[in-house]
């Protein structure tokens, strides 16, 4: 079926491809307002949300009708268009970093190999670190759209937040480059499969990055966008109804999706740790296991996030950007520097 | 037409367009939304000519960092239509012919090549992997010196935007100890 030069066929795979990836993004981060709140009961001694349906299951359900049934109201003095823009884009950008992310090995149906990946781009990583990069306009044109002093104050803390730990983001992204000597994600998790994981090789990198992405998705310690005893509530004041929604749920996708890029980087992606999974042959159903362990391994990372954010207080902002820009930015570099003379000298 | 004429055509117009609209905007945090999508289209335009890597770093450094900051001033200076300054109607005029003849430069300039167009989806220079060859192969000295060009460039910044020595804490407290005494006399 060719049209335009185009392999419809393959335009339909990754169709239904985007469609299963999104929806799955969307429930897991549905579920993740469901176990963060039971996650903070657990950790201060309470029950946690147990009345909608059986241990509370229903409960984000329940969340979202009731904040679809909310009065949406758009303040008169704001620029309605960038208003309703700003929670898109924080939706959008949240969603697209999930296209270059390989979720699981190929797998053949009925002699046609589907890889489960979206697009395996040859800029995989520079991929996410620039959509990573756009994240801060859904922050900046809601909080300044909205006509509120606090609002804007909070999008121009959240926005100087982002880009300073973009920095050291980066930094600790090219030595694993260095180590794979390949953009490519999937060649990245190849590289892992054969010669074990990067959190190995990159430890300090790892942490690097770690607390660089609980900074990036404005998670506590580094929740000053939201801090509600010097902002009242931060740069979405203003919003109402389902626009609030998806700020805040823009926030659990984002948690996922940096998860999930966690594990990719840096433990194996869908690699099965001490199992060669490659002698089972090519089966369908062995895509399918790397993808439950890849989402086992998310799991862990977005468990790690919330006993983080139950266990640690906020920092003061001298202390987030003296942490960002003397002492992250320094380390990442002296890393990327060790990573760099080790390569050349076992390369000799 | 093919798939990439197409796709060339919509990116042309939506860059044209949003280019015009940051110049036409009244409202300067308007003005750079629309740079922002303008360069979005030139990132296309690369990605049509297979230079993924210029596309997405055209994205990072331009949409990704400059912009935000060209936001931060705006958003913090407080700028909109009735604090834009109203300019003289020579100073106007001057602008005009100024910028039109940078028009006729251009037009001039793009006159003579040859009619021929540009190979799309071809060509591997733009590649990473090739375009590191030639920046660390062929031009590693005008690579170096522009990268310490940078260098020198932040250092600057920096140590413009350093702060004014404060006075030390000791004169300070001297000062208080006298105005007391003062006030107790």
């Amino acid at each position: 079926m060719y049209l335009l030069q185009i392999d419809w066929w393959i335009f339909f795979e990754k169709l239904i491809l985007v469609a299963v990836i999104v929806t799955t993004a969307l429930v897991v981060a549905m579920y993740s307002t469901y176990a963060e709140r039971k996650i903070a009961a657990f950790l201060q001694d309470r029950r946690g949300p147990n009345r909608a349906g059986p241990f509370g299951l229903l409960q984000p359900m329940a969340d979202g009708l009731k904040l679809f049934m909310k009065e949406e109201i758009i303040p008169m003095t704001s620029s309605k268009f960038l208003f309703v823009l700003g929670p898109m884009l924080a939706m959008i950008t949240a969603c697209m970093t999930s296209a270059v992310i390989p979720w699981g090995s190929t797998i053949d149906i009925k002699g046609h190999q589907v890889p489960l990946q979206i697009s395996d781009i040859n800029i995989g990583i520079l991929y996410i670190f620039g959509v990573v990069s756009l994240g801060v306009y859904g922050i900046m044109i809601g909080g300044w759209a909205s006509n509120n002093k606090f609002s804007l104050l909070a999008a121009v803390r959240g926005a100087s937040q982002m880009i300073s730990y973009e920095l050291a983001m980066g930094l600790s992204l090219l030595a694993v480059l260095m180590l794979v000597g390949d953009l490519r994600m999937s060649s990245i998790v190849n590289h892992q499969i054969a010669n074990g994981w990067n959190v190995l090789y990159q430890p300090l990198g790892f942490l690097i990055f770690f607390i660089c992405a609980l900074a990036e998705c404005n998670r506590t310690p580094f929740d000053l966008p939201e801090a509600e005893n010097e902002l009242n509530f931060g740069y979405h004041q203003e919003y109402s109804s389902m626009k609030l929604g998806f700020y805040l749920f823009a926030e659990y996708i984002n948690m996922f999706i940096s998860a999930v890029v966690m594990s990719t980087l840096f433990f194996g992606g869908y690699d099965i740790p001490f199992v060669n999974e490659a002698a089972w042959g090519n089966h369908w159903w062995v895509g399918l296991i790397g993808f439950v362990v890849l989402m086992t391994k998310a799991a862990l990372f977005i468990f790690l996030f919330m006993w983080i954010r139950w266990t640690i207080p906020r920092f003061r902002y001298d202390q987030l950007m003296n942490l960002g820009w003397k002492k992250l930015l320094p380390l990442a570099l002296v890393n990327m520097l060790i990573t760099a003379v080790v390569i050349l000298l076992l390369h000799k | 037409m093919g798939i990439t004429q197409i796709l060339f055509w919509i990116l042309a117009i939506t860059a044209i367009f949003s280019a015009l609209m940051v110049v036409i905007s009244k409202n300067p945090v308007y003005s750079v939304l629309w740079l922002i999508v303008t360069f979005f289209t030139i990132s296309g335009h690369y990605i049509l000519l297979n230079a993924q890597f210029l596309a997405v770093v055209n994205i990072i450094v331009y949409a990704g960092a400059i912009m935000v900051l060209f936001l931060f001033v705006i958003m913090l200076m407080n700028l909109n239509k009735e604090t834009e300054p109203q300019k003289s109607k020579w100073l106007k005029l001057a602008g005009a012919v100024a910028g039109g003849c940078l028009l006729l430069v251009l037009v001039a300039g793009l006159r003579h090549t040859e009619k021929q167009m540009t190979e799309m989806v071809t060509g591997d220079i733009g590649l990473i992997q090739n375009l590191g060859k030639v920046l660390f192969k062929d031009y590693v000295v005008p690579f170096e010196i522009s990268s310490i060009l940078f260098l020198s460039a932040m250092v600057g910044a920096v140590v413009l935007g350093k702060k004014e020595p404060r006075i030390p804490v000791e004169t300070e407290m001297r000062k208080v100890e006298e105005t007391q005494q003062a006030i107790n006399i």
